[in-house]
């Protein structure tokens, strides 16, 4: 139940985490913006940030210990073929602790910014904030990066095709009509959502979005 | 028709278990699974070897006893239907079929291809009594069921307890076994009085048991002989939050 109730927490945020970082689309203007009102949030943006670390933290935790015990209660076949089981469903821990270890990266590179030495010489934008944008623009044109970000948000869409539903499930929120629908439209929302945070650095790797200042 | 066979043979729980191969020539395509191991038995002690042993009782797919996993999956290929209701058409001509139990670490080893389910019994006696009137059937109208609810306590009491759920799920759980015998009460009147006790009772039972958690992977209502479907562990789930819930305050 913990599992389920934090995953639909990390859910909504990896939502939203969307819809902010496709204003990339709308322009420096809008994102640099958007960054800068998240700036002015302050001590509001710690507890925001406190609250979903609590929730990883939680969620990995809790699975962890439910891996553990479900490797000990299961049988030991020679020979075992699923039948129904989706192989989102039985990769999960392993998804998961790839996008853990791909949130570290992220957050190293994008939120700290320590491993591209040119994001230091980046100036801020005219009217004097962060340049996100370009930011964005010149991390993804490493095409290195924007490979792991891209097999990252694979896996992303990997783990909510089945997760995103399967809270429904765990916490009892669904009838036997109810539940194929549940399972069909949590697999259509990974896929869109892996289909969103995709778009950008494919549009930066193919020259769509340029950098609004040259280092 | 004819067959290769891989058995698990194992003399008991303190000896190492291996897959042995036997060859089963002249196999009608009528005969069922069950029938096959018979044939095969046979002709190991006509041979002067030791049979297959393998659990077996009404053979009419009602009272789950077989318990056999044929090519990786619960109760063999054909879905619905206990191993008993398989019949060999269902393989092709020359066909290696490997066949191992039922396996989950709370079905303990006996012999061969029989397990001890006795972990669900214990699940079922955790659960209790029901205060209900025994004796002569009442008056058919003195308790109203409403229709919805009725179906759905027959489709939960259909569940023959044979424990292909929990061999089946990768994690070794008896949600589904536990789901179905929660809610075919939960959903009657007469299941009220004990309902708060029953749901956690039975859920405790399984956990000490050392059944796995449920990962709503849905093997279980995949090889489920008699289908009962996994909205039922979600019912488990509102069951058991409910009694939770109603613990925390009655206390």
């Amino acid at each position: 139940m913990i599992v389920a109730v934090t995953g639909v927490i990390l859910v909504l945020f990896v939502i939203g985490h969307l819809l902010g970082n496709l204003q990339i689309f709308l322009g420096p203007e809008w994102i640099n913006s958007y960054a800068q009102h998240l700036r002015d949030l302050g001590g509001f943006l710690w507890a925001i940030r406190l609250f979903l670390l609590i929730a990883v933290l939680l969620h990995i935790y809790y699975t962890i210990w439910l891996a553990i015990e479900n490797r000990r209660a299961r049988g030991s076949y020679r020979e075992r073929e699923p039948v129904k089981a989706s192989f989102a469903s039985r990769h999960m821990a392993m998804s998961g602790l790839i996008i853990l270890a791909f949130i570290f990266y992220h957050l190293a590179h994008f939120t700290v910014r320590v491993t591209d030495p040119r994001f230091a010489l980046l100036k801020a934008d005219p009217l004097n904030r962060y340049d996100v944008y370009s930011m964005m623009v010149y991390g993804f044109q490493n095409v290195i990066v924007s490979a792991f970000y891209v097999l990252a948000m694979f896996l992303l869409a990997l783990h909510l095709s089945h997760g995103a539903s399967s809270f429904f499930q765990s916490l009892g929120l669904n009838d036997k009509k109810l539940t194929p629908r549940l399972a069909r439209i949590g697999r259509v929302v990974a896929w869109l959502i892996f289909i969103g945070y995709t778009s950008i650095p494919v549009a930066v790797l193919l020259g769509l979005v340029k950098p609004a200042q040259q280092l | 028709m004819n067959f290769r066979l891989r058995v698990w043979r194992q003399k008991s729980s303190d000896e190492k278990g291996r897959l042995v191969d036997y060859d089963a020539p002249d196999i009608s395509p009528n005969t069922s699974f069950l029938e096959m191991l018979d044939i095969v038995n046979e002709r190991l002690i006509e041979r002067g070897e030791e049979p297959i042993a393998f659990d077996s009782d009404c053979r009419e797919g009602i009272c789950g006893t077989c318990s056999l996993t044929i090519n990786g999956e619960a109760h063999g290929p054909s879905h619905p239907g206990a191993a008993c209701q398989l019949y060999m058409r269902r393989f092709t001509d020359g066909e290696t079929i490997t066949v191992e139990p039922f396996r989950a670490r709370p079905f303990h080893f006996i012999k061969d291809l029989v397990v001890n389910r006795g972990a669900l019994d214990r699940i079922v006696q955790a659960g209790g009594f029901i205060s209900a009137r025994a004796g002569s059937a009442p008056e058919a109208n003195s308790i109203p069921v409403p229709k919805h609810d009725a179906d759905r306590a027959m489709e939960a009491a259909a569940c023959i307890g044979c424990g292909a759920c929990a061999a089946a799920c990768p994690n070794g759980s008896a949600m589904l076994f536990t789901s179905a015998k929660v809610s075919h009460l939960a959903f009657l009147p007469q299941g009220h009085p004990e309902r708060v006790t029953r749901a956690l009772r039975m859920v405790s039972a399984m956990d000490a048991e050392g059944f796995g958690n449920c990962t709503n992977t849905y093997e279980c209502e995949a090889v489920c002989p008699a289908e009962i479907s996994a909205s039922f562990i979600a019912k488990l789930n509102r069951e058991f939050a409910r009694a939770s819930f109603a613990k925390k305050l009655g206390d």
